[in-house]
């Protein structure tokens, strides 16, 4: 059924139907409206059978969450931001633990500085968690990637995380088509755990491993992923088939045939890629572009397959990972062993600043006139950033970097008078 | 628990007998404990690695067979990390004959709130769960969830095995360490040796201010009183904490047969007060029967060794420490009734 609808209200309406049955919830700031419409709908009786519990802090949301699934329920909960990094223990607890949990994260910054808008840093770093983790480009894909979410983490016994861009999907009101119950039923079964807590065949759940097996362990949590590779577009085409649109699947090409430069970046700034694409090709330059929507496992055949024919390679990242750059282009470095194309890094739109049209078709412009440094942070206030140097060398009480800044791009906003002056 | 038991129509007082406790063989088969019973569930079964003397290893023994049996085998065990944990399963080996998880350490409460969720959604309603940790893994790292489990007066007993410091890392002062013992960050070094006095928490004492529906401290000295206090807790629904008092010989630096003897000293000088609470109040008192001072429960241990060098005995510490046991006798009114 055709809805306007807030992104956060479509995913939760769109988890309903898949039947949860232990749902945990700390709204920590930036908290999404998917775990308050999901609320509601236990509470008015909607979706039966299903737990709720209001936890008092991200690390007891995940930890709820680890005992439901290996209670033998199917589990999801949602954060963000600060809340990921909170829970961070308990995240890698669930995958070395083998449970198939659900969570949506609506990506936003990490601080300091406090910041609660969108960019990938959170997700980036909990990546190697040994969590899958599918990326949204639209809220349509958001709400049927959480319908794929529950089928891919049950099949593998794999904890999921559905990524979805803070602000720009979770808030954003856009026409999503839910699927009837019936259909969803149809397309995901009633969970079947591999191991559960059970007093009539009672085991040990994470147990100490030494040395002599944590390999081993290891190993079968990196073939989980190495399996999910042929599950992931498998489930996404048993979804087309069931639902008849696309969504999910590991990477999405746009407009490779003769591409020279190729952007490549996960998320919803595909759909503003797509549209520069589209614009450069009608002025006859040769860009294309590729979706990641699976960045763990990270599709290396896939991509290698894709780009073979580009001249050159551009992420485009909301993240950044100081001293090194680009996650993303260090990951597709890999998946390009053999072929020499160079491989660019664009940092943009951190802390939910606007990535527009315009920036991405100055990248494609320099990439094309091969003047692309590798790093390149996109729409950077030089002069912001050589005035605190500049302030940073000369005075060893130099002072809060944030505030500095917000002084000198605000000069008549902030009038406080430094107790301690150079000198004095 | 009563102090008295129906023995065969003949009322005997268990301090009568000459002994600390009643033996089983005196009293009728209901009363007897399920340590002793051949049908005891053997949560933990031998073989695990625990030191010599291991109040832990005791204290979960019986809490946990006491809890299977009042759950008719039908439960669950979710465990912090920490000795417990690491004693018990040691890859590929475990101790645990029930159904058993561990996540990280200071999540036990909200895993097990999980479980009984799962349980809940899952339609299996007779299952029970219980969690456990230490007193690091409740008092300190684990304090979140576990103040969260007990506001949420979700149905889960929680225990914890109270051996007063981090052992498992190699004795580290916890928010449980008492005043003046030597740990590994409290070294008995300086003017002021050891703990500092003032700091610390009193769980049970939290726990009862969250008004959850059963709070009660017991020792491993008193394993009919412990006993009764798991079954308590285990025919009531809700948030349950039992505290139970579990010395370390390697921490505490006590010989290891002496496992018993000071866990009973600590509650006989006043310093581990054995109660029951019930929504916040205070519902039973195990009074102390032969009151000792503090000095017979410290000496033996060597984490007190700095209060009684040679010619430099710590009057002035020891009367503080007696004090303390004094308030907690006052408190709780330890000593019967007008006794003080």
């Amino acid at each position: 059924m055709l809805k306007q609808i807030e992104g956060s209200q479509g995913m939760a309406e769109a988890i309903a139907l898949c039947r949860p049955q232990v749902i945990c919830a700390y709204p920590i700031t930036p908290q999404t409206h998917i775990v308050e419409g999901l609320g509601a709908m236990v509470k008015d009786g909607r979706l039966q059978g299903c737990e709720y519990i209001n936890v008092e802090s991200e690390f007891g949301a995940m930890s709820v969450a680890i005992g439901a699934s290996a209670g033998g329920a199917r589990a999801y909960t949602a954060t963000a931001s600060q809340g990921l990094l909170f829970m961070a223990e308990a995240v890698y607890n669930a995958a070395g633990l083998g449970l198939p949990i659900v969570m949506t994260l609506g990506n936003r910054a990490i601080g300091a500085p406090i910041n609660i808008w969108n960019d990938h840093s959170d997700a980036m770093a909990l990546k190697d968690a040994g969590w899958i983790q599918l990326y949204a480009e639209t809220n349509q894909e958001a709400a049927d990637l959480h319908i794929q979410a529950f089928r891919i983490a049950e099949e593998l016994s794999c904890p999921v995380m559905v990524c979805v861009d803070g602000f720009i999907l979770t808030h954003a009101f856009e026409r999503i088509d839910l699927p009837t119950q019936e259909e969803v039923d149809r397309f995901l079964p009633p969970y079947v755990p591999v191991q559960q807590l059970d007093p009539d065949n009672p085991y040990s759940i994470g147990a100490m491993v030494g040395p002599e097996a944590f390999t081993e362990v290891r190993y079968l949590g990196h073939q989980k992923h190495i399996d999910a590779l042929e599950v992931i577009p498998r489930v996404a085409d048993e979804f087309r088939a069931a639902f008849g649109r696309e969504a999910g699947g590991l990477i999405r090409p746009y407009r490779l045939e003769g591409a020279e430069t190729v952007l490549v970046a996960l998320g919803s700034i595909n759909g503003t890629i797509k549209d520069v694409v589209d614009a450069e090709r009608e002025r006859g330059v040769k860009a294309g572009a590729i979706s990641i929507c699976s960045f763990r496992p990270f599709p290396l055949a896939e991509l290698n397959e894709a780009l073979s024919g580009a001249k050159r390679v551009v992420c485009i990242e909301k993240s950044l990972s100081p001293g090194l750059g680009g996650v993303l282009a260090s990951n597709l470095r890999m998946a390009l062993r053999g072929h020499a194309v160079p491989v660019y890094t664009v940092i943009a739109g951190l802390g939910g600043r606007p990535i527009l049209r315009s920036g991405i078709a100055g990248v494609i412009e320099a990439a094309g006139r091969d003047a692309l440094d590798d790093i390149t942070f996109l729409d950077l206030n030089r002069s912001a950033v050589e005035g605190q140097l500049t302030r940073a060398a000369g005075l060893r009480e130099s002072g809060p970097i944030a505030e500095n800044l917000l002084k000198a791009l605000n000069p008549g906003l902030v009038h406080r008078v430094s107790p301690r002056r150079a000198g004095e | 628990m009563n102090d008295q038991a129906e023995t065969g129509g003949q009322r005997v007082r268990f301090y009568q007998t000459g002994t600390h406790t009643v033996g089983n063989r005196l009293m009728d088969a209901a009363t007897r404990t399920v340590q002793s019973s051949i049908d005891r569930s053997n949560a933990i079964t031998s073989g695990h690695r625990a030191c010599q003397g291991c109040g832990e290893a005791l204290g979960a023994r019986y809490a946990l067979d006491a809890a299977m049996r009042a759950a008719g085998g039908r439960m669950v065990a979710v465990n912090a990390t920490g000795c417990l944990e690491v004693f018990t399963t040691p890859y590929p080996e475990t101790s645990w004959q029930i159904a058993w998880l561990h996540s990280v350490f200071g999540n036990a409460p909200a895993v097990a709130t999980g479980v009984a969720a799962a349980m809940r959604a899952t339609g299996r309603t007779d299952v029970r769960v219980v969690a456990q940790g230490g007193d690091g893994g409740t008092t300190d790292i684990g304090f979140g969830c576990l103040s969260g489990m007990f506001e949420r007066n979700d149905d889960v007993l929680y225990i914890c095995y109270d051996n007063e410091a981090y052992m498992n890392t190699g004795v580290q002062r916890s928010s449980a360490t008492p005043a003046f013992a030597r740990t590994a960050t409290t070294p008995a070094v300086g003017p002021h040796p050891g703990n500092v006095f003032g700091t610390g928490k009193n769980l049970p004492r939290i726990a009862m201010a969250h008004e959850i529906p059963y709070v009660a401290t017991a020792s491993v000295a008193d394993l009919h009183d412990l006993e009764a206090k798991v079954t308590r807790a285990m025919a009531i629904g809700g948030a349950r904490y039992i505290h139970i008092m579990v010395p370390c010989p390697l921490g505490w630096g006590s010989a290891s047969q002496d496992t018993i003897k000071l866990a009973r000293l600590a509650v006989e000088s006043g310093l581990f007060p054995l109660f029951e609470a019930e929504h916040g109040d205070v519902t039973a008192v195990k009074t102390i029967r032969h009151q000792v001072p503090v000095e017979a429960y410290l000496r033996p241990q060597k984490r007190f060794a700095h209060l009684f060098r040679e010619g430099h005995e710590d009057h002035q510490t020891l009367a503080a420490i007696q004090a303390m046991a004094d308030a907690n006798i006052r408190r709780y009114g330890l000593l019967g009734e007008g006794k003080a």
